[in-house]
């Protein structure tokens, strides 16, 4: 089944859902996208589109391979990677969330633990790293850094602290 | 002096307490069983057969309250150094430490990081500083002699009384 | 006779603690011995290896490849090396891929050799894992004149390899890997078929098929779950089409399909196969060139890619976005431990606290490779 196929069967379930599939090729020729290409899915039909490739005998993607984000400044995308054992297929499903308005720091997306179980730890690492809020997790806490920890490093605005604990961040260069 | 140590039996070695003291804590540096990242494959390594640190009297315990040596192997990140205090606070005296690496050094390959600590000696006092990422075996082994060295050069006795007297 | 009141009690175990392979730490909620869960806390190793790289150029950050996972580092070199050569269409010379199969097989037995020794030590064996550290000191020194280090390798580069053979080197590992082998076999008649540690694996910490796909366990923990799965054979990448090698699952020999057993035994079938692909490379390698010309700064198209390679642990991710300048935009590495250890809270309800170390061994979980 190729990515057209697939994108053509979601349209059919889900009509009234905008659905956007970006084609992306290697090598790209001048003015098409390099790279793999995904489909990019609205945050409010995640679940029920993710729920649809899961459970569907046409699709079985059994396994959630990789949860990602990526801060592009004027948003922030939530990269998903699919992958199906038993048809041997890749697929990748993007969420972007504006963040234009900077009173909302924490964009939320539905979160995708009740479909695949891995996602509980992969979810909270993009919580820790990235401030995005999985709306109806069980346990976002932080997870690779310690519960006091202020702001979200892997943001592209992120700001270092001057010390943590009593504890410079910073260390003198002695070859000056 | 010379002849009371005539009159003694020739089994009998007279030496200083000092010298005695730092004799067995040189050759019984227990180390505490605690790797942190890479350089503790390498730890391990050494306390492997082709190395071999019990050569130099030195067993790794797995509980601070046992060990002379901490040996910081790997890079500290922040989460890990209130910790890593703790467990060089729960050491017995005399204590020494060991910074194995570059990470444990000054942060090394990690010195970019925002929760690397840069440099294990920001948060406890090290003895021997090993270059390397990781060092290897050998270099380690040099570390640990060149620790029993310093420690066989310490005076104890006279250091106590003179903090008494002060 | 009158009843005694239980109570949960809650222990904690790490970041310190002699069996938990580098800082892992779990809160166990057990009540006398057996517990109800192992709560995994993890982060104790974080060092923002991905922050890292939006800092440096595709070429300067190799060296960071290798402390992703520093008993498999030359899986985790070549990962990125062919994320980046998949996005700029750098293809490496026939040659350079032999040689990085070479050295990721050699990185396999090593990695895999001190997994199987430290189970071992783990459920109270301390000889077996002395033998497995002699034999990873004669592969760490052909890994040493191979690359000029004996841990952190960074020996792939974007193109290639950075060294060709040295002289003299198959000459020099062909007897190794057969020591290599010969050692294995006193290994398995001093542990793999000891009575004592076949009931102490057998049945403890079963992982299901479904269970394993659903917490994406990946590599010998899925094989060893019954799930014939090898990115080697089944999505081949680089040379492993042209190498004949088996892909050993589990079975179920010692108790219950899925057990600590059964993933361990997937690992010592596993050094032999690794062997085998050595001798193979050896024999097929041709001569050429171990790396094609690069430009000095290399520039991507705007994209992403997600490679996966067959890692020691199993299958290792890289998503890589680039933004067309010399440096990566995003990179994130999806690694085995970090999915390995998020089951542990599932699996280790009803066990007993000891077998809590047997189950973190068997899953062979290096905290780096959580962290990052």
């Amino acid at each position: 089944m190729t990515l057209e196929e697939i994108f053509k069967e979601l349209q059919k379930q889900f009509s009234t859902v905008p659905l956007e599939l970006v084609v992306a090729k290697l090598p790209a020729a001048a003015g098409e996208v390099a790279g793999d290409s995904h489909i990019i899915v609205p945050a409010d039909k995640l679940i029920e589109i993710c729920r649809l490739l899961k459970v569907s005998d046409l699709f079985f993607f059994d396994c959630l391979s990789n949860l990602t984000a990526v801060d592009w400044k004027d948003r922030l995308e939530v990269v998903y990677h699919l992958f199906s054992y038993r048809h041997r297929q890749h697929l990748e499903l993007k969420v972007k969330l504006p963040v234009d308005n900077p009173t909302v720091l924490h964009p939320t997306v539905p979160t995708v633990e009740s479909i695949w179980k891995v996602a509980n730890w992969l979810e909270r690492e993009v919580f820790d790293l990235f401030g995005i809020i999985f709306e109806g997790h069980s346990d976002l806490r932080r997870i690779m850094l310690p519960d006091d920890w202020v702001g979200y490093p892997l943001r592209k605005d992120y700001k270092e602290e001057e010390d943590y604990h009593g504890i410079t961040t910073t260390r003198p260069k002695l070859l000056q | 002096m010379m002849t009371l140590k005539n009159q003694l039996p020739s089994n009998i070695i007279t030496t200083k307490v000092d010298q005695v003291l730092n004799w067995s804590r040189a050759s019984s540096l227990w180390y505490l069983l605690f790797g942190l990242a890479c350089c503790a494959i390498e730890l391990m390594q050494t306390g492997g057969p082709q190395s071999d640190m019990e050569r130099f009297g030195s067993v790794f315990r797995s509980t601070p309250r046992q060990s002379d040596l901490i040996i910081i192997a790997g890079t500290l990140t922040y989460k890990m150094a209130l910790r890593t205090k703790l467990l060089y606070e729960q050491m017995p005296e005399p204590k020494y430490v060991i910074s194995m690496g570059s990470c444990a050094n000054c942060g090394g390959l990690f010195q970019p990081a925002y929760s690397v600590v840069k440099g294990v000696d920001k948060i406890i006092p090290v003895d021997i500083y090993i270059p390397g990422c990781p060092p290897r075996p050998e270099a380690l082994t040099e570390g640990l002699i060149k620790l029993q060295e310093k420690i066989k050069r310490e005076k104890f006795l006279v250091r106590s009384t003179q903090q008494v007297a002060a | 006779m009158t009843e005694f009141k239980t109570q949960e009690m809650t222990l904690n175990m790490g970041p310190q603690h002699p069996s938990t392979h580098g800082v892992i730490r779990f809160i166990v909620k057990s009540d006398g011995e057996v517990m109800d869960r192992a709560i995994p806390d993890v982060g104790y190793l974080h060092r923002s290896i991905e922050k890292i790289s939006e800092a440096m150029t595709y070429n300067g950050f190799m060296p960071w490849t290798d402390r992703v996972d520093y008993l498999a580092a030359m899986n985790c070199n070549v990962a990125y090396a062919m994320a980046v050569e998949k996005l700029t269409g750098i293809q490496p010379t026939k040659r350079a891929e032999y040689l990085r199969v070479i050295a990721q097989e050699l990185n396999r037995i090593i990695s895999h050799l001190l997994a199987v020794g430290s189970l071992a030590m783990d459920v109270g064996a301390y000889t077996p894992f002395l033998h497995t550290l002699r034999e990873r000191e004669a592969i760490n020194t052909l890994m040493e004149e191979l690359c000029g280090q004996r841990l952190t390798y960074n020996y792939a580069r974007i193109g290639g390899v950075i060294y060709d053979l040295p002289d003299g080197f198959v000459q020099k590992t062909l007897p190794v890997l057969d020591r290599v082998e010969r050692a294995l076999n006193e290994f398995n008649r001093l542990v793999t078929d000891n009575k004592i540690f076949l009931k102490r694996l057998g049945g403890v910490g079963v992982i299901s098929r479904e269970e394993a796909i659903d917490y994406n366990l990946v590599g010998p923990n899925l094989r060893g779950s019954g799930v014939k799965w090898d990115l080697r054979r089944d999505e081949p990448y680089s040379v492993y089409p042209e190498l004949d090698f088996e892909v050993p699952v589990g079975c179920g020999e010692a108790g219950v399909l899925g057990d600590c057993y059964d993933r361990y035994i997937v690992r010592v079938k596993e050094i032999t196969e690794a062997c085998k692909i050595v001798r193979q490379c050896f024999e097929k390698m041709p001569a050429g060139d171990h790396m094609v010309k690069t430009p000095k700064k290399i520039r991507p198209p705007k994209g992403e890619v997600y490679t996966r390679v067959e890692s020691t642990r199993g299958d290792l991710g890289v998503y890589l976005v680039s933004d067309g300048s010399d440096k990566p935009y995003r990179l994130k590495f999806r690694t085995s431990s970090f999915t390995a250890m998020s089951i542990i809270e599932k699996v280790s309800h009803g066990l007993m606290i000891a077998d809590l170390i047997a189950l973190i061994a068997s899953l062979d979980i290096v905290a780096p490779e959580i962290d990052r």
